[in-house]
């Protein structure tokens, strides 16, 4: 499976809520249908104040973002249930997301779907770098490399988790592993 | 063990368990709505096949709430998914905008925002009907594609949400893999004084603990001021555990909830048989905090998050531009009581917002006499816009044509709801503060944010 992932980060503070990660009026969007997945990606990040946030995650116009991997502060993903986040963000081209810390069921859906890398840090990252930084991550060391500077900072290790997004969600992991009969 | 670790250990036949481990429980309820019904479903069959059948038929209740009375042609579409999808799989529990099962369901924005636009089987608001259709009950697992399913952990259950993926894989096993939660443990002594509401108490929590306090973890509310709470305080009070993270919320079981849970599933002839749970001697909790009831004053999350904590009467040069009274958290028939309470003959000074969580809260507010006048009445003489249509509304902004929904950047809202991150009622530059259906009155009252006390008798 593909252990390291290089790219521009997208970078964002504390308390990102699934309504700012996609906004409640796209949720009349059903994830499972093909080309509403699509138009999902195209919002993600959409309900970031711009005077915060001047720099779309998703330029306007476009499906995908340029931004593999995201960096954020403390409890990414709180506020609602809705798995129309980790896909939006999945479907926008977002491979990990490095935070501080996650919400529970934000970080639940990023498993179960397989959309995305949730990657806790051992410390705050979104203060020290910004929005076009390259970093690179290698799932298998646990590292983050920050290209601007050479400084490598570790992360906690996804342990148990990652043969469940390398596979695609829970499904196919269970598929894989015999917990669930293979497709007849 | 902890009230959460009994049950778990209940539903996955097990004698004991302990926080931290992963264990399969079997669900008794799976609940959805009309936001996450059709990606769910979309799930489940995607896994198990097009012509898979659900695991249980009397255990899924589906509950559109969400975007009910927009013009918006997805959610009119959403609706009408979930209602083939009942009919396809023979669900018992579906409570569907419109009575016809082989119709489809669309707005008719002609009619206005204002006049009932629903059938008779409609419920309104998931974690508000969940209770008053007798789906909760003492000892179960409830799992639900919403986050504040914790709501029904003020009825003794385990209570939580889940995203679509893992209800697509509880809609085809009725399992589903779940980590015991460390517990919290939050004692409660004494009584509310006047003017301070059940919402009151979970902002002072929040605030205490922080908005990621109870991540992972179970918030347990015990002591002998439960028994001075309502189970309308006890939901708004578990309905808020997430917004500090929590996995759930949950009460010890007593003679109300007994009454509360055995009124209701003789009436809707749901399933009457349950088991509470008692709390043990030996409760290992992570954390623990004793609340003094008597000493709580009126509170107020502050705009962008709800730990923002302050005291009403601290920020009266705070200016607003509206009030909202609704949601699972704000929207029952006692909310609206209170709110009545601060506004009778008064008038409100800015734009107010009205929505009850349900259509027996409506049906509730316009047969519930004070004096001469219905609670509905004493509303609309304040100013109160009220609308019959039950449902989310604003809550969560929702499509554009929603009923309250701030359309514009820079609006200030005070609101009885339960979440307020930047654009949760609609523009993303607007502000929502959060405090009590009192709270909201006293300040839709003065166009500024107020304590409620001002206006109550001494
Ligand atoms: S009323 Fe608000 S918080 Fe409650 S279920 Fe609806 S949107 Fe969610």
């Amino acid at each position: 499976m593909q252990s390291v992932f290089t790219g521009p980060a997208y970078v964002v503070r504390d308390n990102i809520d699934t309504d700012q990660i996609i906004p409640a009026q796209f949720l009349t969007l059903v994830p499972t249908i093909p080309a509403e997945y699509e138009k999902l990606g195209s919002y993600a990040l959409w309900g970031l104040p711009e005077a915060d946030y001047p720099v779309r995650y998703v330029r306007e116009g476009q499906l995908d973002s340029e931004y593999p991997i995201l960096v954020a502060g403390r409890n990414f993903g709180c506020g609602s249930s809705r798995e129309h986040a980790p896909i939006a963000l999945g479907s926008a081209g977002c491979r990990i997301v490095l935070a501080e810390s996650f919400a529970r069921i934000f970080f639940r859906n990023c498993i179960a779907t397989g959309e995305l890398y949730p990657c806790e840090l051992t410390s705050r990252l979104c203060d020290r770098v910004k929005t076009g930084d390259v970093l690179t991550v290698d799932l298998d060391a646990s590292t983050v490399r920050l290209h601007a500077t050479g400084e490598v900072v570790p992360l906690k290790p996804l342990g148990e988790v990652r043969p469940v997004i390398d596979a695609g969600g829970i499904f196919n992991y269970a598929r894989q592993t015999g917990m669930m009969p293979a497709r007849g | 063990m902890t009230l959460t670790e009994k049950i778990l250990a209940r539903a996955a036949g097990r004698a004991r368990v302990e926080a931290g481990e992963n264990l399969w429980v079997n669900a008794d309820i799976l609940m959805t709505h009309d936001v996450c019904g059709p990606g769910t479903i979309g799930v489940f069959k995607r896994e198990f096949g097009p012509r898979a059948r659900v695991w249980d038929p009397r255990k899924i209740v589906i509950i559109p709430d969400h975007y009910i009375f927009t013009a918006d042609s997805n959610s009119n579409r959403n609706v009408n998914l979930l209602r083939e999808f009942v009919r396809e799989q023979g669900i018992e529990y579906f409570y569907d905008v419109i009575d016809d099962p082989a119709g489809t369901w669309q707005f008719d924005p002609a009619r206005g925002d204002l006049a009932r636009q629903y059938g008779s089987r409609y419920a309104g608001v998931c974690h508000s009907a969940l209770p008053q259709k007798g789906h909760t009950r003492p000892g179960e697992v409830l799992f639900g594609t919403d986050s504040h399913t914790c709501t029904a952990g003020a009825f003794n259950e385990f209570a939580t949400g889940i995203g679509n993926t893992d209800a697509g894989f509880v809609m085809g096993t009725g399992k589903l893999l779940i980590k015991v939660p460390e517990t919290m443990h939050f004692r409660l002594e004494g009584a509310l004084p006047p003017g301070v509401m059940a919402k009151d108490l979970i902002l002072h929590i929040i605030g205490e603990i922080g908005f990621d306090g109870a991540t992972y973890r179970a918030m347990q509310f015990d002591g002998p001021g439960v028994a001075t709470l309502t189970m309308d305080d006890r939901m708004t009070i578990a309905n808020m555990a997430i917004e500090a993270g929590g996995k759930n919320g949950i009460f010890p079981f007593d003679a109300r909830t007994a009454e509360y849970v055995e009124a209701r599933t003789r009436l809707n002839g749901t399933k009457r048989e349950y088991e509470p749970v008692e709390p043990d001697r030996d409760q290992k909790f992570v954390y623990e905090l004793v609340i003094e009831l008597d000493k709580l004053e009126p509170l107020v999350a502050c705009h962008p998050d709800p730990a923002q904590r302050r005291k009403a009467r601290e920020l009266e040069s705070v200016k607003l531009d509206r009030a909202y009274i609704g949601s699972c958290t704000g929207g029952k028939t006692s909310d609206f009581i209170e709110f009545a309470r601060v506004v009778r003959g008064r008038r409100v000074k800015i734009d107010t917002f009205g929505v009850p969580a349900t259509p027996e809260i409506v049906h509730d507010l316009q047969s519930t006499r004070w004096g001469e006048k219905t609670i509905w009445q004493i509303l609309l003489e304040a100013g109160v816009r009220l609308t019959e249509n039950a449902g989310c509304a604003a809550c969560l902004g929702g499509p554009v044509d929603t009923f309250g929904r701030i359309n514009q950047p820079g609006l200030k809202c005070i609101s009885a709801t339960n979440r307020n991150f930047p654009g949760r009622m609609g523009h993303k530059e607007s502000q929502v503060f959060l405090a009590s259906p009192a709270t909201v009155a006293a300040s839709a009252l003065t166009g500024h944010i107020t304590d409620p006390r001002e206006f109550l008798p001494a």
